[in-house]
């Protein structure tokens, strides 16, 4: 219970230096802030399922893409009476990603339980087909804004609340990983085999990281609908999936710090790179496939940040 | 009734171009289970190549099938030597590495070629030169077949005798279908792996880029972006007719062409791209091997 309480105090504290450092900064620096927390938000959910379970998933942006637009409709159609007061806004907007939360781990449940029963690479072949599935339907419901966007919802999301949920997916995952299910799904990930004759159940792990990731997901698309106030289905795209892949195996499959480190990078490398124009996102893939090849463990392997500098111990 | 055998042609002619594309997918798949993004991007490497040469020859002068075969042997060699490089240097280090990395990996080819391409070829389209003349072949009606959407047809049809010719009665053919049973047997009987699985990429790159040259003659429209799609259309053509199988490729190819034909004559063509996705997911819910292929547990 002390401990609680003062992981509680820690988490608060964090944030108000975090919302701090956002009114400090020059607005174009919060903004690079909020979308590379919200992006590490992201990449944390994913290591949970690419890092964490071994599985292979190219459709996070999909699961945003719900939670965004989930968040935004329940927040403009739904709470419209609740808002008016900086308190009820904040109200709405939790409420609106706790809808949005479970709208998307529905709808990861309903995509990952099919698919995670298989072996190989369907999970993978299944979420790039319902990433572009879901931005193809949003294309076409007019009452959203379509093709045009969702325009309107209230700008609420403070850099407080954002590293808040960055810091509560942290610490989440941390704790989950040390628990049953955290070593069953670690299991999985060595070797599924094994892990089945040791009467693990592996469907079921695996679909459950998939969820959680999944709703992690949607509340990260939320915070993104209420920081830009328009949101359109074309952000959600393929490309959008697979930045979120890069950044959790360019930090490293299964660190989460790497993968928030990644995310920041990975966020702030072209906005750095835009002098060069043309040729930013040549150089950004060429990066890419260097990358891969010159340092196929990512940044930091499987470690956390915290390890490097420790002596080296086996992996957990 | 007659608007239906139109579309069916219609279909048949795309449904023969994403077979050949699908095909890549299924041979490099089945070789090294890798999903090579990059495929659809060859295919527009491919019509570029095909674009300029067309304009060195002066092609769109006096079109005839001799220009066209020179553009189609030309851009199918530009491509395959892509399709080499990209595999020697981009997928070959990667050998021994975990599949998440190689598929990366292509994702950043992908990226590469696309971003290249805006810069080289430039962001705006270009229009595709006329390297045939249009000429109707036959009309009954409202069905009207042309010789484009014939030549479209027959190429694909030849280059897909002439592979199943290499892959079933060559010695090369051989050694493919060994490597893709297992890499360590195949090498242990002599087979030099490296080699064949590049050999894998020239002969799929080559027929994207065929496949690149009967998009440009068909829909005379090329951009830098173009292989986005119709990458993405064709590898779920490969997936319904079950990834790693050949016929599958072809036979998923056909029905994927005809289905899109349909959902634009009788539905809407917002739907269009939507299409190849419905597709994938009930393919994947009721038959996740695809139409012909195995889907086997793995074993200790």
């Amino acid at each position: 219970m002390k401990s609680n309480f003062k992981l509680i105090l820690y988490l608060i504290g964090v944030s108000l230096a975090a919302q701090g450092l956002a009114l400090a900064l020059p607005p174009y620096f919060t903004q690079m802030f909020m979308l590379a927390s919200i992006n590490a938000i992201l990449a944390v959910s994913l290591n949970l399922v690419n890092g964490l379970s071994g599985q292979f998933s190219l459709g996070q942006a999909g699961f945003m893409a719900v939670g965004a637009y989930t968040a935004a409709s329940v927040n403009v159609f739904l709470l419209g009476g609740l808002r008016g007061t900086m308190v009820g806004d904040q109200c709405a907007l939790v409420l609106s990603l706790l809808v949005a939360g479970l709208a998307s781990g529905l709808v990861g449940y309903l995509v990952g339980l099919p698919t995670l029963r298989l072996k190989g690479d369907y999970l993978a072949i299944v979420t790039l087909g319902f990433g572009e599935i879901i931005r193809v339907i949003i294309l076409n419901i007019q009452s959203i804004g379509g093709a045009r966007g969702f325009i309107g919802t209230p700008r609420s999301t403070s850099a407080f609340l954002v590293t808040l949920v960055l810091v509560l997916c942290v610490i989440a995952t941390h704790r989950f990983v040390l628990s049953t299910h955290g070593r069953a799904l670690l299991a999985v990930r060595e070797n599924e085999i094994a892990a089945e004759a040791m009467g693990v159940d592996t469907t079921y792990y695996k679909v459950q990281a998939f969820v959680i990731s999944s709703a992690v997901a949607g509340v990260a698309g939320g915070l993104f609908a209420h920081y830009l106030s328009i949101i359109t289905p074309s952000t959600f795209d393929f490309m959008k999936s697979v930045e979120i892949v890069i950044m959790v195996v360019l930090g490293g499959m299964g660190s989460v710090s790497g993968a928030i480190i990644a995310a920041f990078l990975l966020t702030l490398l072209p906005e750095a790179l835009r002098p060069l124009q043309d040729f930013r996102m040549v150089i950004y893939s060429l990066a890419l496939i260097l990358m891969m090849l010159l340092r196929p463990k990512g940044m930091f392997g499987r470690k956390e940040l915290w390890e490097i500098f420790k002596k080296r111990l086996p992996n957990p | 009734m007659e608007g239906f055998f139109q579309l069916l042609l219609n279909g048949t002619a795309l449904g023969s171009i994403y077979a050949l594309i699908a095909l890549g997918y299924t041979m490099v798949y089945g070789i090294l289970r890798l999903i090579n993004f990059a495929h659809g991007d060859i295919v527009m490497v491919g019509a570029y190549a095909g674009l300029f040469t067309a304009l060195a020859i002066h092609a769109p002068d006096h079109p005839n099938l001799f220009n066209f075969l020179i553009v189609l042997i030309a851009a199918m060699a530009a491509s395959a030597f892509l399709g080499f490089l990209i595999e020697r240097l981009a997928y070959r280090p990667l050998r021994n590495a975990p599949r998440v990395n190689l598929l990366i990996t292509a994702v950043g080819v992908s990226l590469l070629l696309e971003n290249l391409g805006q810069v080289v070829f430039g962001a705006t389209p270009r229009v595709f030169p006329e390297i045939m003349p249009n000429v109707t072949l036959f009309q009954e009606g409202q069905v009207a077949v042309t010789n484009q959407q014939v030549t479209v047809f027959f190429t694909s049809i030849f280059l897909m005798i002439v592979l199943e010719f290499i892959v079933l009665k060559t010695k090369l053919g051989r050694a493919m279908r060994a490597v893709s049973y297992s890499h360590e047997i195949a090498s242990l009987v002599g087979i030099p792996t490296d080699r064949i699985i590049s050999f894998t990429f020239i002969i799929g790159s080559a027929l994207a880029a065929a496949a690149g040259i009967l998009v440009g003659i068909s829909y005379p429209r090329v951009d830098a972006l173009m292989g986005v799609m119709i990458g993405i259309k064709a590898f779920v053509a490969a997936v319904l007719g079950g990834i790693g199988s050949i016929r599958g490729a072809v036979v998923g190819g056909f029905l994927m062409g005809i289905s899109e034909a349909m959902v634009v004559g009788y539905g809407s063509s917002t739907y269009r791209d939507a299409l190849a996705f419905a597709i994938l997911i009930l393919i994947l819910l009721f038959k996740p091997a695809g139409l012909f292929g195995k889907y086997e547990p793995e074993k200790v």
